[in-house]
């Protein structure tokens, strides 16, 4: 009975365009919606992850994610030394600061220091300059996409001279880094520069970057580091989840997302319900003829659920495909982050099948309470 | 029609149908009974909203009597449930509606091979099958052709080949003439005696299209929810006389 299902569906070609472009429709707002999402998600976790080389990050006990700063004394980061397991920790600052330009306009940049005797998380990618040029007296790498947004259209030009909190920083290297949630100009430096670009601050040590001893187990590492200091020690997959909790539960931005999905889904159940019912009612003699030449009930529910399935995957590809689309599109845009997780894909899914389900229910009441006597009446 | 007295493949008795309830109640069925015979065609009229459909309705199985017995094909109707009543129609019941009802996006093949498709039969088996009684019924080069590109006369044959096409022993027509012109009237009602007379199958036809009478073997005509007499072949039976003698309209 499938291809009769089947022709049925295609019979009508445009009811069953109207069908798969509400799921479409649904499942491309949907899929690109969340992906934005992700994408921004992730944005939150860059520094985490731009920062290498140090398993465990070490922080006050009250930090909620990585931009909530609650400086550590220079105390925290021998005790953390101390701990066993712990084979070194070294410092990190990070804050913001303001840079003044050549032409006199201000400029709000992420301040990163790094510990100047190994510059444990230095970028790995430097595209202009080099690395060990960080060592000179008042020098700052900036992230690629930071360098273009203070001098657009400009060629990489070093070294370059601003200020930052009224200090000479001069810049020597250009570097890639993931973009940040702010958008800001990401800038590195030496710890010891980095306190004197920073603004005054009787404690200025952010985070301290621990390093487990090969073969230790990191949980276990951190589980120590927190019940011998008091500190919070997470790693960096760990610090990475706990700020996107924090993004997720203390701001809207969840919410805002979440409405416009729910839209997608709701204005998406409804084009493709409304056209599948009229698309049942529409055929409802044919089912009703099916009906008294011996067809049961449960033979016409498999019909309606295989048109469902088939405007489902149909409608489903497409929307997801154009998200995709969509994400390929954006992928170099300093203004839209895009992330497609398997977990979109498959939530996507999810809500596909609801809304196929849903659209296919009221048919299948219909057909199901259907007397065949109906094919008598003219 | 042979001298021998033909077996009834359909039996009614005491066959009432009520609608709606209290001040709405329409009793469309009063206490019918009829004998339908195997190799006859019985023809059902009477004026509009005498019952005749509902009656028709009530012996394919699609709608169950309030009160009364239907026996169909030697199986009592009302003892049948659910899935058997629906298995019972799709084995030995063909049907022919007004509208034909076809699946417009089949092709008439297609659409005769439906009651195959149904009985489990491969698709394939049942195209040959449904190509060959086609031909058979002279619209073998129509085979391919979609229920839009035919005439209303070439529908209603497809709709009888799909009637047909898995040899049932009862043959339901509801008004099968009212949509076609006389000519094509006449000869669809040709292929109908032809094709109750070959086999010995039971056809019973509603219609209240008066040219096609001639057509019918026994004629039993109904009014205000009740059969009233039967025509014979030239002779009239009493209506309340074959209520007390039901086995021989």
């Amino acid at each position: 009975m499938t291809w009769i299902a089947w022709k049925m569906l295609t019979g009508n070609r445009g009811k069953y365009l109207g069908i798969i472009l509400g799921i479409a429709f649904a499942s491309l707002l949907i899929a690109q919606q969340s992906s934005i999402f992700c994408g921004l998600m992730l944005l939150t976790t860059s520094q985490i992850k731009d920062l290498q080389g140090a398993d465990i990050w070490v922080m006050d006990r009250n930090v909620q994610f990585i931009d909530d700063i609650k400086p550590l004394s220079e105390n925290d980061l021998y005790r953390v030394r101390g701990v066993p397991g712990v084979q070194w920790a070294v410092r990190l600052y990070k804050g913001l600061s303001r840079a003044r330009m050549e032409n006199g306009n201000f400029q709000q940049i992420i301040l990163l220091g790094l510990d100047d005797a190994t510059l444990v998380g230095a970028p790995l990618e430097i595209v202009a300059g080099q690395l060990s040029d960080l060592r000179r007296p008042d020098a700052i790498l900036m992230d690629e996409s930071g360098y273009k947004q203070l001098w657009p259209d400009e060629p990489f030009r070093l070294p370059k001279t601003f200020e930052m909190n009224d200090r000479r920083a001069v810049l020597v290297g250009v570097c890639k880094a993931r973009r940040t949630f702010q958008t800001f100009p990401i800038v590195y430096t030496r710890y010891s520069e980095a306190t004197n670009f920073a603004p005054r601050e009787r404690k200025v040590l952010s985070f301290v970057l621990a390093q487990a001893e090969p073969g230790s187990d990191l949980l276990e590492v951190c589980r120590r580091i927190q019940e011998r200091t008091g500190l919070q020690a997470q790693t960096r997959d760990q610090f990475a989840r706990t700020t996107i909790m924090y993004y997720m539960r203390k701001t809207g931005i969840p919410i805002n997302f979440g409405i416009t999905v729910l839209l997608g889904f709701a204005v998406g159940a409804a084009i493709a319900g409304q056209t599948f019912y009229l698309f049942t009612i529409e055929n409802l003699k044919q089912f009703g003829a099916l009906k008294a030449m011996g067809a049961g009930n449960l033979r016409l529910v498999g019909m309606i659920l295989f048109q469902a399935l088939v405007v489902g995957i149909i409608g489903y590809g497409l929307g997801v495909g154009a998200a995709a689309a969509f994400g390929v599109a954006v992928k170099d845009s300093p203004q839209l982050a895009f992330f497609m997780p398997w977990q979109v894909l498959a939530g996507t899914g999810v809500a596909v099948v609801v809304i196929a389900v849903l659209a296919s229910l009221l048919s299948m009441h219909r057909v199901l309470v259907l007397e065949p006597a109906v094919v008598f009446q003219s | 029609m042979s001298d021998a007295t033909p077996s009834a493949a359909i039996s009614c008795r005491d066959v009432t149908k009520e609608f709606g309830s209290g001040g709405a109640l329409v009793k469309a069925l009063r206490g019918v009974d009829l004998d339908v015979y195997r190799g006859e065609i019985t023809l059902l009229v009477g004026p509009s909203g005498c019952g005749k459909t509902t009656l028709l309705s009530v012996i394919a199985g699609i709608m169950r009597p309030t009160s009364g017995s239907v026996h169909v094909l030697g199986s009592d109707l009302g003892t049948l449930r659910g899935q058997q009543l629906v298995r019972f129609r799709g084995q030995n019941i063909g049907f022919v509606f007004q509208q034909f009802n076809l699946l417009p996006a089949l092709t008439a093949a297609e659409n005769v091979t439906v009651p195959l498709i149904l009985a489990g039969c491969s698709r394939r088996k049942a195209m040959a099958q449904a190509e060959a009684l086609l031909g058979r019924m002279g619209m073998g080069e129509r085979c391919r052709h979609l229920p839009s590109t035919l005439s209303g006369g070439q529908q209603q044959r497809v709709a009888i080949a799909r009637a047909l096409i898995h040899d049932p022993s009862l043959l339901v027509c509801d008004e099968p003439t009212s949509a076609l012109d006389a000519h094509t009237g006449h000869s669809i009602m040709e292929l109908l005696r032809s094709v109750a007379l070959e086999s010995g199958r039971a056809v019973v036809v509603v219609t209240h299209d008066s040219r096609v009478y001639d057509f019918g073997d026994r004629i039993a005509r109904m009014e205000d929810g009740r059969v009233t007499g039967v025509d014979e072949r030239g002779a009239v039976i009493d209506g309340r006389s074959t209520a007390q003698e039901p086995a021989r309209l």
